[in-house]
């Protein structure tokens, strides 16, 4: 009689112990999961880097690029940026929950290269001869917005700005680009403009021997912060493209969560309901065990540092299916073995051992489709991927011996012997006499 | 509550000629959509730009075109969703550039007060996401038929390989005939088909297996009647568990395809087809091929030993 309470009540006690670490921590859990992309809105975009005629990509050209990338990527202050390279000429840069996606895909893309060149758009000094880490925002005397940069050499600016000086009006200014492009831009078609393409064109009327250059015509200080920025973050060793790109609203990321999350919670009730309904005692175990899946599934993506996406829940509530295969497998060999007419406990027995091997063949197969998925497939259909192996490995945990563990605790305590109904088996259809 | 399915006597095996024609004829009639109709492929494999839009107000497509024409872009294609289509989707051939999509984006923005979605497709990404999907499919079936046939022997790794080509067809012969649109996680939707089709059918063959080693310890297997009563008996054994299998897994499939967001609604549906095919190949498909070419591989080695016999005789 002791041993039979005593196992009971071992079942009681661990399920108010998981009760307990569940209800504690479920909450702590959720809020650690990174979500995608497509759940919290954000950017994404895939550059590819063109060596500039200059030959071959080299390994460092793109681990250069994606190091500045990241340096800009730290301006913004985004708390999870992933900056990934990709096959040998791309690099794939995730900014979720950037709320100025406009500020932070023109700083991304832009090379920084600042250069000054004369009216006729000759190159004077480019970007490699500033000091680095030299540029600072400020105001000048008449309380306007200006960058000031610092040369490494001083004395250039001097040949430079005597060279200049000696022009006549208005052919003395010393024009400031930032991103020169030979075939798009040239000093006479942008002066004109409202808006030109150079940041400004200050007239050079006498010698400036000096190492530090302050550039004026900033519309704000914003702007003049934003430039000095990122002439700190340093210009990129290479030009970039875009050639994808994927932005995601705020709004529209936080409605997809939380549709799917709902659907998620309805579709796993429905199963709760159908195990409770069809298997009887044994579908109450599945229910405590599919509850401790889900909760172990999302510990262990954190742990990995998933990224949770949209197909990433899919895979979450499908691995649910999974883990209910493996529960319904077993207690239809455990009723096919009642039927024979065995006792409970080697019902129990048997069948868990039969199922098993069924269940291993069909996961493994599972994974092997999974694993093919993770290594070829891209960001959002990977993370659907190890969302499948993480769901298939832990189902195995919790289906197969979650079940013999709480199951057996009830079967050898020997109070369910005979009680064929809570099995769902009718007693009817026992063979006796085995 | 209990189906009681393998104490009934039911013969799945005496109709598997009318399956057999049956499933030709879906493959054929897949055959023909896919021929005619083609798939709608989505910019995730035609380059293009996507825009998600979602607004408070339900929304018309002449507005949304309004929208686009004050900032000169015109939509190739409009598609309103949502419950009072206050969601639509804008698809433009050929990628915007990134000074449009940011206008654009900044434009609806302020027009309805929720930053749209945009993604943007080049058309080299394209052919080479096609390509890799493509390839990720063979191979993981590849790998799979590998598995079956160590674990098994090679007529069950025939057999299922079979079944699943069928289940992701069928999937992909839907997708035409509705001209749902083809994405990355459509590709997910037919993998993780393949994987449940693969999943039930090993369920499936591991039965039979056990069966006929059962058999083959009291007589050996000789006729067709003998083997296609094992087969029966297999699939009436695990009917049950394929049945209540499938209906959980479907109980979340369709409510994510019901209820879920509108972004993974042709993901869960895709999966929902395929569910059902799934359960339909492993039963009449793939258990039953591997009846009729494992019995013409016990006739053949049996007119073999015959003659041998024959030949030593003489």
């Amino acid at each position: 009689m002791g041993k039979k309470w005593g196992r009971i009540g071992a079942f009681f006690a661990i399920i108010i112990a998981l009760g307990i670490l569940i209800s504690q921590t479920a909450f702590d859990v959720a809020r650690g999961t990174n979500l995608g992309l497509d759940l919290q809105g954000g950017f994404e975009v895939l550059y590819e880097l063109d060596p500039d005629g200059e030959g071959e990509l080299t390994e460092e050209d793109i681990q250069a690029t994606a190091s500045a990338l990241s340096e800009r990527v730290d301006v913004l202050g985004v708390s999870e940026p992933s900056i990934t390279v990709e096959g040998e000429d791309r690099i794939r840069v995730q900014l979720p929950g950037v709320e100025e996606q406009e500020e932070a895909r023109e700083l991304l893309s832009t090379e920084a290269e600042l250069s000054f060149r004369d009216v006729d758009d000759e190159l004077m000094l480019t970007g490699e001869d500033l000091e680095q880490g030299g540029a600072s925002a400020g105001f000048d005397e008449a309380n306007q917005p200006m960058v000031q940069v610092t040369l490494q050499d001083g004395e250039l600016f001097g040949e430079i700005t005597t060279e200049i000086s000696q022009r006549p009006e208005p052919e003395n200014l010393l024009v400031i680009w930032l991103d020169y492009d030979e075939d798009e831009h040239s000093f006479y078609e942008e002066v004109n403009e409202p808006d030109p393409a150079f940041i400004s064109a200050p007239q050079v009327s006498e010698p400036l021997p000096t190492d530090t250059v302050s550039i004026e015509g900033m519309g704000s200080l914003e702007e003049a912060e934003f430039l000095a920025e990122m002439l700190n973050a340093g210009s990129l060793p290479v030009e970039i493209e875009e050639i994808y790109s994927n932005t995601v609203g705020a709004s529209l990321g936080e409605q997809a969560l939380e549709q799917t999350l709902f659907a998620g919670m309805i579709g796993v009730a429905l199963i709760f309901l159908y195990m409770l309904a069809y298997y009887r005692f044994m579908g109450v175990i599945a229910t405590l065990t599919l509850a401790v899946y889900i909760y172990l599934v999302m510990i262990l993506f954190n742990s990995i540092q998933g990224v949770l996406t949209l197909p990433g829940i899919a895979a979450l509530i499908l691995g649910v299916g999974m883990a209910v295969d493996a529960n319904i497998l077993t207690y239809e060999r455990i009723k096919e073995e009642l039927k024979d007419g065995r006792s409970m406990k080697s019902a129990f027995k048997l069948g868990s051992r039969r199922a098993l091997g069924t269940i291993i063949d069909a996961n493994i197969t599972t994974i092997i489709a999974a694993a093919v998925l993770f290594y070829f497939g891209t960001s959002a259909v990977q993370g659907f991927a190890v969302m499948l192996i993480v769901s298939i490995l832990t189902s195995f945990i919790t289906a197969v011996y979650g079940t013999r563990l709480l199951l057996g605790l009830w079967i050898n305590s020997r109070s369910l012997n005979r009680k064929y109904w809570l099995f769902g088996v009718k007693e009817r259809d026992v063979r006796r006499g085995l | 509550m209990d189906f009681n399915i393998a104490d009934k006597n039911i013969d799945l095996i005496k109709h598997r000629k009318t399956y057999f024609t049956f499933t030709m004829l879906i493959v054929l009639a897949g055959a023909v959509l896919l021929s005619t109709l083609g798939l709608n492929l989505g910019i995730d494999f035609e380059s293009g730009t996507r825009v998600d839009l979602m607004a408070e107000e339900p929304l018309t497509e002449e507005e949304i075109e309004n929208e686009l024409a004050e900032i000169g872009l015109a939509a190739d294609d409009i598609t309103l969703a949502g419950e009072n289509n206050e969601q639509a989707s804008v698809q433009f051939i050929g990628d915007l550039d990134q000074e449009e999509s940011l206008e654009l984006q900044g434009h609806f923005d302020e027009a309805f007060g929720h930053e749209p979605n945009i993604s943007t497709v080049s058309p080299q990404i394209g052919r080479e996401l096609a390509i890799n999907a493509l390839i990720a499919t063979g191979l993981a079936s590849l790998g799979i038929v590998i598995y079956v046939a160590i674990r098994f022997e090679f007529l069950y790794g025939l057999a299922a390989i079979t079944a699943l080509l069928y289940d992701a067809f069928f999937v992909i012969s839907v997708f035409s005939l509705m001209q749902l649109e083809i994405n990355i996680p459509f590709i997910a939707a037919v993998l993780t088909v393949i994987g449940y089709s693969i999943n039930d059918t090993i369920v499936t063959f591991d039965r039979i297996r056990e069966n006929v080693r059962k058999e083959e310890q009291e007589k050996n297997i000789e006729d067709f009647d003998q083997l296609a009563g094992i087969v029966n008996k297999s699939l009436l054994q695990t009917l049950t568990r394929s049945i209540n299998t499938v209906l959980t897994v479907l109980f979340a499939a369709v409510a994510i395809w019901l209820l879920g967001s509108e972004a993974i609604t042709s993901f869960a549906f895709a999966i929902v087809i395929g569910l059902v095919a799934g359960t339909y190949s492993s039963l009449f498909v793939a258990a039953q091929l591997w009846l009729v070419w494992k019995n013409k591989h016990i006739q053949k080695q049996r007119e073999k030993l015959e003659a041998e016999v024959e030949g030593s005789e003489s």
